[in-house]
């Protein structure tokens, strides 16, 4: 066992990482357009449900909002799209996401449990009927055509969008912060009672969670060329992440990671091979893998290595 | 001194006083208990001090001034701590977790990280866990559970300390532990306000007692005092 630890255990994961990182930055460079395009819809998801993961990982507060942070990003870049920059125009998406979170937070982070899952669903089918009712009845418009960019800028772009989520992600939780959600999720009362100010830190990170989810969808937008509220405001966008990293493990933080990877690439194995049975197959996969996989795929690694060596770690 | 003051302290839960028109007061430097039967209003007091119900009417003032309307946090990080009746703990994270995010986050001035980790450490041993320090929280037994409370009351550096039937559910040798807990506590300067049900514990730890019913304070005085009033008595065994 010792001797395969030749590289400090602290350089191992900034190491890995960082190669992983290269290896991604220069995949472009060899591999085919299709799978960078591929790539991009993966980090996409990841960075969806790893800003999910976030907040509601730790509190245990289930948010259904993600498609209105996702969505608020694809209109930004459908207004501004073609007046400013792209990067800017990504900026603006992550920061109106911010805005909107603070509020709904505000709002919301009140209720507690289901009530506050349904009160989010509810905000970003609102948002969508809103949307709806304003360019049919207001603007008369249907639709709004985005302006097109490189498939290659967007993939850098999505690399950079995914490795802030990740490293925000990862410091948070490292974090003063992270303590406090750990503690609001496992319970609030003695939180709040132990000095933590509970909706401050409940509201900015919940704000901070969705800048990702917003630049993400501002970037998104200019792959899909066309949207309209039903496409910006797609429920999906709202249960994926929560699916994905349910799938993958919550109690890491690779498990979203994983879980959205997994997710979309099977999703994109199944709609091309078997495009009739694709939501079949993938609904009996989801069931399999709560049903015998209560901890999600990562859960299932300490599992794995324990029964390997043989028991004798087994400490429940 | 007078550390906690409340003045016709009201509370409704719809149309039934749950405490009406209290007032009491504890000295600063020592342990005042608080008794009454089931349903007297006990915990609903301390809840009304520490910011977690808001009051109908009336006043509580810690160190002279107002706290009624500040929040949970606030009052916490002014030296107000507590703990609770059915522990409230963070039952996935190591002990000394629990009790750092005291000591990180309920301190009347901020601390650095490497000192709330020293002053989380410290009190962990001052309770009595050091050995079960990296131990998540619910492995550990009732006993231990309210230590870890009490750690991370503590942790918040607190002036006053509100300890709601901190020996409820324990063995009697647990008790004895308890009981020699809180005069130690109080012997580092805290001062303490407790609801207690095991009376051989509040009378002989007790400064003063003050006994509730149906609400209402019915009584006040040294355990001496209140285990011979006429009054408390019928409350307790009936007339």
């Amino acid at each position: 066992m010792n001797s395969l630890r030749v590289v400090p255990k602290s350089f191992l994961l900034p190491g890995i990482s960082l190669l992983i990182l290269i290896l991604l930055a220069a995949s472009p460079l060899y591999i085919p357009p299709y799978t960078v395009i591929l790539l991009t819809s993966i980090f996409m998801f990841v960075i969806i449900t790893v800003s999910w993961a976030i907040f509601s990982g730790p509190t245990g507060y289930i948010s259904l909002a993600s498609a209105a942070f996702f969505g608020v990003g694809i209109y930004i870049a459908a207004l501004l799209g073609k007046e400013l920059p792209l990067l800017v125009v990504v900026g603006i998406g992550g920061l109106a996401s911010f805005v909107l979170a603070l509020l709904v937070g505000a709002l919301t982070l009140r209720l507690r449990g289901i009530y506050f899952a349904i009160f989010t669903f509810g905000l970003a089918e609102l948002i969508r009927h809103f949307l709806l009712f304003w360019e049919t009845n207001i603007t008369g418009t249907r639709g709004r055509i985005v302006v097109l960019v490189d498939y290659e800028i967007v993939y850098y772009i999505m690399l950079g969008i995914f490795v802030a989520t990740m490293l925000t992600a990862y410091f948070i939780r490292r974090s003063k912060l992270g303590l406090a959600l750990q503690g609001i999720g496992e319970n609030e009362e003695a939180a709040a009672h132990s000095g933590v100010d509970v909706t401050t830190v409940k509201v900015i990170t919940f704000a901070i969670s969705a800048i990702f989810m917003g630049a993400a969808g501002a970037i998104m937008a200019t792959k899909w060329t066309y949207i309209d509220p039903y496409v910006a405001f797609n429920p999906l966008f709202s249960f994926m992440p929560v699916l994905m990293a349910i799938f993958g493990g919550i109690g890491q933080i690779y498990g979203p990671v994983i879980g959205a990877v997994i997710f979309t690439y099977l999703e994109e194995v199944l709609t091309t091979r078997f495009p009739y049975y694709y939501m079949l197959i993938f609904g009996i996969v989801l069931i399999a893998a709560i049903l015998y996989l209560p901890n999600g795929l990562v859960g299932v690694i300490p599992k794995l290595w324990r029964r390997r060596s043989g028991g004798q770690r087994a400490n429940t | 001194m007078r550390i906690l003051e409340g003045e016709k302290v009201t509370k409704y839960f719809g149309g039934l006083a749950a405490v009406s028109n209290v007032d009491f007061n504890v000295d600063g430097g020592g342990i005042v208990g608080l008794i009454g039967p089931n349903g007297a209003g006990k915990t609903t007091l301390f809840n009304l001090i520490s910011g977690a119900l808001p009051l109908k009417s009336g006043v509580i003032k810690f160190k002279g001034e107002k706290i009624t309307g500040l929040r949970r946090y606030q009052i916490c990080r002014r030296g107000l701590a507590r703990t609770f009746q059915a522990v409230k703990v963070f039952p996935n994270m190591p002990v000394l977790q629990n009790v750092l995010l005291g000591s990180l986050f309920g301190t009347p001035t901020a601390m650095s990280s490497a000192d709330a980790s020293r002053k989380a450490t410290e009190l962990v041993e001052f309770v009595g866990l050091s050995a079960v320090s990296a131990t998540p929280v619910k492995d550990l037994t009732l006993g231990s559970q309210k230590r870890v409370e009490v750690a991370r009351a503590l942790a918040t550096k607190p002036e006053l300390l509100l300890l709601d039937e901190l020996m409820a559910g324990l063995n009697p040798t647990e008790v004895a532990e308890a009981m020699e807990l809180v005069t130690t506590i109080r012997d580092r300067g805290v001062t303490i306000f407790m609801i207690e049900h095991v009376m051989k514990a509040i009378m002989s730890v007790c400064d003063r007692i003050m006994v509730l019913h149906h609400g209402e304070k019915i009584a006040e005085g040294t355990p001496k005092e209140i285990a011979t009033s006429k009054k408390v008595v019928e409350v307790y065994l009936g007339e």
